[in-house]
């Protein structure tokens, strides 16, 4: 069991997201790194997608109340276990009464934003519609509904866990599979629908500057700022179902990404659909900073799939690996 | 957009927007109705939802056949015969203007109707569940008297509350929960929309009705 010591930081529960519910406007929820999440779980040989903690602000703190093995994925927060320092992208183990602290992401090796907190066997909270996620907005899922504070109590679901293994860790997606434009972090886009109601202007712009986060950004959507894009006419659209990565132009013409815990449909006119195999880099992208988007074909954008499927794999048959000989000894 | 034939566009790489043609019809809700029934059965299919005059198409992964899914959908589009739906009828009495109501000055401010016009225009119809869609329980309505359209804001805002009653283009609702909005809120209800525990767990469906009562009208 852990205990949260930190007030309130938006921390959730989230396991890959809902699916099914969108017909009652359920959108999907989940985490926004779904890859973190997965390599975190498989360093404990869980299931890719158990449930564990999403910590998009720091420092977080919690103690652990019994033994437990954990892992870490997702920014590198120098953690320390009991002021110890920990390594990102590992396995451990805590002793009853230990106290975790993870710190402001370094920005380092990588950059990123938002951390995982895995626990044997996932996160034990009820399944709500099929997922353990945390849906924010219809207060249910992941813990009571809510975003965690200080002196909930959580469980893992598997108590006596036999591939606590730690002495590996795994490599991060932003070393793997980096994507970056002129130093800058990029984001592959299919153009959607509305594309070329743009102005030339703004379809080049889109492409060519940077876009800020800015602080009104957080699981629903990123809204950014730079040179406003404006449409050839004005568009009001009949309401439809969007998915998480649509980047919708308001008529101020500042885009705003749909993320994870986005609405599930809207009417502004689509500029452009994040593929989702880089929804992570968004999650990853921290308000303040600068992203670019690079346009990308439906070919290209079945690669980058192929891609992260190929990454998850290698990271699976490592785990499987290194796990092995421990699961033995523990048996 | 309102083409004279349907469109059909990928929104990403795993799902599809089919789009009806015309404007905003309850014979073609009807239809959209009927396809999302024979769409969520084909093979591959995650889920089809509707929109208003529209249908998102939801994949368990990319398409192999593009083209073929397309041709499919447009065959069934064509086939499909409106299915009416009949439901049950809500009535949610609203609190217009005021606090609870701040873009009704924008409202007014477009239309160029009083404040008294457009909650007459707003209370009178039987407004029908065209779908349901962007937060738990949240559903679009048809019927809404054009003379009150108003264009979605230009910044959407942060967050609106549950109850907002709200008009976004052609088009009108209830929030069923606080979170960001680009539409323009003119009054407020209370209503629970929405319970995980519930089978289903929203409170209306496509086909059921909502008639709103003038409870107070503050200008």
């Amino acid at each position: 069991m852990i205990e949260i010591l930190s007030a309130s930081a938006l921390a959730t529960v989230q396991d890959l997201g809902r699916t099914g519910a969108l017909q009652w406007g359920v959108g999907t929820s989940g985490a926004m790194d779904p890859l973190a999440l997965a390599a975190g779980n498989l360093l404990l040989g869980n299931d890719e997608g158990a449930a564990a903690i999403e910590v998009p602000v720091f420092p977080f703190e919690l103690r652990f109340t019994e033994d437990c093995a954990f892992a870490l994925t997702g920014a590198d927060c120098a953690a320390r276990l009991d002021g110890l320092p920990l390594l990102p992208w590992w396995a451990h183990q805590a002793r009853a009464g230990q106290t975790l602290q993870l710190g402001v992401p370094l920005q380092g090796r990588w950059r990123a934003s938002r951390a995982y907190l895995c626990l044997p066997g996932g996160v034990d909270v009820p399944q709500v519609l099929g997922s353990r996620s945390t849906q924010l907005r219809g207060a249910f899922g992941g813990h009571e509904g809510r975003a965690l504070r200080r002196g909930d109590r959580l469980r893992a679901a598997a108590t006596n866990h036999k591939n606590s293994a730690s002495g590996f860790g795994l490599v991060p997606p932003a070393l793997a599979l980096p994507l970056q434009v002129d130093g800058v972090a990029a984001m592959r886009v299919l153009p959607a629908a509305e594309y070329p109601l743009f102005t030339p202007e703004a379809q080049q712009a889109f492409w060519r500057d940077e876009w800020k986060i800015t602080s009104q950004s957080d699981r629903y959507g990123y809204r950014l700022a730079g040179t406003p894009l404006e449409a050839k006419t004005a568009i009001e659209m009949r309401s439809h179902g969007i998915v998480p990565g649509v980047i919708q132009v308001p008529p101020s013409g500042e885009p705003i990404i749909q993320l994870a815990d986005g609405n599930s449909a809207g009417g502004y006119p689509k500029i452009g659909v994040v593929i989702e195999a880089d929804l992570w880099r968004i999650a990853q992208a921290a308000p303040g900073n600068v992203l670019r988007f690079v346009s990308c074909t439906l070919e290209e954008a079945h690669a980058a799939e192929r891609e992260i499927v190929s990454y998850l794999l290698r990271l699976r048959r490592l785990a499987d690996y290194c796990r092995f000989p421990v699961s033995e000894q523990a048996a | 957009m309102n083409a004279d034939t349907p469109s059909i566009s990928m929104l990403g790489t795993s799902a599809l927007l089919f789009e009806a043609p015309g404007g905003m019809q309850l014979l073609a809700q009807q239809r959209i109705w009927a396809l999302a029934r024979e769409v969520a059965r084909w093979p591959g299919v995650r889920e089809a939802v509707p929109g208003v005059n529209n249908l998102l198409v939801s994949l368990e992964r990319p398409p192999a056949h593009r083209g073929d899914l397309e041709a499919r959908l447009l065959a069934a589009w064509d086939s499909a015969e409106a299915l009416g739906l009949k439901g049950r009828v809500v009535e949610l009495p609203v609190v217009y203007g005021g606090a609870g109501g701040p873009h009704m000055a924008d409202v007014v401010a477009h239309t160029g109707l009083s404040v008294d016009d457009i909650v007459e225009r707003h209370s009178a119809p039987l407004y029908i569940v065209y779908a349901l869609g962007s937060h738990p329980g949240y559903c679009y309505l048809g019927g809404m008297d054009p003379r009150i359209a108003t264009p979605r804001r230009k910044v959407p805002v942060l967050s609106i509350p549950g109850g907002a009653v709200s008009i976004g283009g052609a088009q009108t609702g209830v929030s069923a929960s606080d979170g960001p909005s680009g539409w323009n809120t003119i009054g407020s209800t209370t209503m629970h929309f929405f319970d995980p525990a519930q089978d289903p767990p929203a409170l209306l469906q496509p086909g059921d009705s909502i008639r709103f009562r003038v409870e107070k009208v503050i200008r």
